[in-house]
């Protein structure tokens, strides 16, 4: 360090004090971010909070409507989404032998990924609730974010498709199965991990989608009739982000807000939790 | 994935195998087309969204006259007045603005995490950072409405803290994650070998950091850069919280709407089949162009990075 001349030691000040400076910036942002959620939130949540509707005779609010609605959206979205995603990745990875072909559905798959949630959101109300007669229910918003969610099952399934070593399909293959024999006992359990991982990132989008949402369902925050699996599609409700957004700008009921937020905050925590350890528990031993 | 594709189908020999084979082979052929289907789901959900858009936004911009629609200044639905210029030069703005206090301190963050940060420390980090990739658009929203815009209305003595400059932030910040985990995926991707060689030929840690690993990775962070743009410029729950949302020409302190903003503002009262409803279609189309160049260029980016 002594030996360096004096312009090669200013270089080296500033750009250290540039690497702390700006790490720090980061590390405080998040800090202040989650604490700051956590502090106006955490004291509006309890059991009551968490598992009623919105009261307005007794003047309470509880979220446990826009919790189901979101459950509903989560599970109605990655039924069609699941099967078409890992099909799509395992038609890439292991049938497709024309390169034009896969470049255009990879293609295909980068833009989805690229195109903004407003986007999803205007074109999902103007085909599912405008041209195909559904009007704002959950299942016009499901159907939009199946769209939506497609690119990240695809691309984590064909990342874990990727890494199944060719000998096993060799082996396969050479003791006489057929293709998708072969694919069905040997490769997508090898490449489990990838595909449970895809499922988890395409539940955290779901969670944190608003602007779909928004649109092609409703702002209601209200309870609806779900007594039958056609009933609970045809209606319409906000999730949590959209009751979040309802509470914040037009009810002004701020702790409610935040204690939505912080409810959406526990969810990231866990679903990120959950998709490294899938990650590493479901990785098959010698891959 | 290229030997999957050229992998050679075993040539049947004795007549037993092949009655074999022929006794499977509907099925396969079936499975076969059933995941070719489902390849090409993607690319017709492309198509949809390309021509839904571009079907219902070319109307209202016939009506409106292209020249006026994109260059006129006043965007007002009482008087039909549809000029968007000034959600066009918000977006851009707004986007340059975050971009240009996002990618800094990014960067820098990258750098250590890759390259300084002892690994535990870098570790923690890493999670917190992909925790807040994860936190939806609306909570951001929310903590700008609530400390950011009462903060920037006393601070600037503005009668409302609602403006292009708390957008800015909250994309800013929005965008952290994203460019934080492309550049450093693109850090430690550089050879050890460079390193070592800039190290031996007597160059400090910190100038072999941006003088060699950093020029090594250019094309992986400009595609961090890049991803960043996208991002911003296609953000709106956050910013709608934010903006204040009045239609005015750009400037830092005041209420503005952004091309994403200025569809979301009206969609859920402008009447089907209206003029302002179409117009609103057409400010999705050009969005989507947009978007569809910045995909364009990030593809490029990636490209040449993976080739190195």
């Amino acid at each position: 360090m002594n030996k360096l001349s004096p312009s090669r030691r200013a270089y080296e000040i500033v750009t250290r004090t540039m690497l702390y400076v700006c790490t720090a910036v980061t590390c405080l942002l998040l800090v202040f971010l989650i604490g700051y959620i956590l502090y106006q939130g955490i004291p509006g949540i309890n059991w009551e909070f968490l598992t009623t509707e919105r009261s307005i005779l007794r003047g309470t609010i509880g979220i446990f409507p826009a919790i189901c609605n979101t459950l509903y959206v989560i599970v109605a979205s990655l039924i069609i989404a699941l099967p078409l995603g890992v099909g799509a990745a395992i038609y890439l990875t292991e049938y497709a032998r024309n390169r034009r072909l896969v470049e255009i559905i990879e293609f295909a798959t980068e833009t989805l990924a690229g195109i903004p949630s407003i986007i999803y959101a205007m074109v999902g109300s103007m085909v599912f609730c405008i041209s195909l007669n559904m009007g704002k229910t959950l299942l016009a918003g499901s159907l939009t974010l199946v769209i939506m969610v497609l690119p990240t099952i695809i691309r984590t399934t064909q990342e874990s498709l990727k890494t199944v070593p060719q000998s096993y399909r060799e082996g396969s293959l050479g003791l006489g199965s057929g293709k998708w024999h072969m694919i069905r006992t040997v490769v997508l359990p090898s490449s489990i991990d990838g595909i449970v991982t895809g499922c988890i990132l395409a539940v955290g989008r779901i969670v944190g989608e608003s602007a779909v949402l928004m649109y092609t369902v409703s702002m209601a925050v209200g309870m609806q009739d779900f007594s039958t699996i056609a009933g609970i599609m045809k209606s319409s409700g906000a999730t949590l982000t959209v009751a979040l957004y309802v509470y914040a700008k037009e009810e002004a009921e701020f702790s409610v807000a935040f204690s939505i937020a912080t409810v959406l905050l526990v969810l990231t925590v866990l679903i990120n939790f959950a998709a490294s350890l899938a990650g590493k528990k479901l990785k098959p031993e010698n891959k | 994935m290229k030997d999957a594709m050229t992998y050679p189908n075993p040539q049947p020999k004795q007549t037993a195998a092949r009655s074999f084979r022929a006794a499977i082979k509907p099925a396969e052929r079936i499975m076969q087309i059933l995941f070719l289907i489902c390849g090409l789901v993607a690319v017709g959900f492309v198509l949809i969204i390309s021509i839904y858009l571009i079907i219902s936004g070319i109307p209202a911009i016939r009506e409106v006259g292209l020249f006026n629609f994109l260059f006129g200044t006043t965007w007002s639905a009482q008087n039909d007045q549809y000029g968007i210029l000034g959600f066009i030069l918000t977006s851009i703005y707004g986007t340059a603005g975050a971009i240009v206090i996002g990618v800094p301190i990014g960067f820098f963050t990258a750098v250590y995490l890759s390259k300084v940060a002892p690994p535990k420390v870098a570790a923690v980090i890493r999670t917190t950072v992909n925790l807040l990739a994860g936190i939806p658009s609306v909570v951001y929203g929310l903590v700008g409405m609530f400390v950011l815009v009462p903060w920037i209305r006393e601070t600037f003595n503005l009668a409302a803290g609602d403006s292009l400059f708390a957008a800015i932030i909250v994309l800013a910040i929005m965008i952290l994650p994203s460019i934080i985990s492309v550049s450093e995926t693109a850090l430690n991707a550089v050879p050890q070998d460079y390193e070592a060689a800039s190290l031996a030929l007597g160059a400090t840690e910190l100038e072999t950091y941006f003088r060699v690993s950093v020029p090594a990775a250019k094309s992986g962070i400009a595609a961090a850069v890049v991803l960043g743009i996208g991002r911003a410029i296609g953000e709106a729950m956050a910013i709608i919280m934010v903006a204040g949302n009045v239609a005015n020409m750009p400037s830092l302190f005041s209420s503005v709407r952004f091309l994403t903003t200025g569809i979301a503002i009206e969609m859920n009262y402008a009447s089907v089949g209206s003029l302002q409803r179409n117009a609103l279609y057409s400010i999705g189309l050009v969005l989507f162009l947009f978007i569809m160049l910045i995909n364009v260029l990030l593809n490029t980016l990636l490209k040449r990075d993976k080739e190195g």
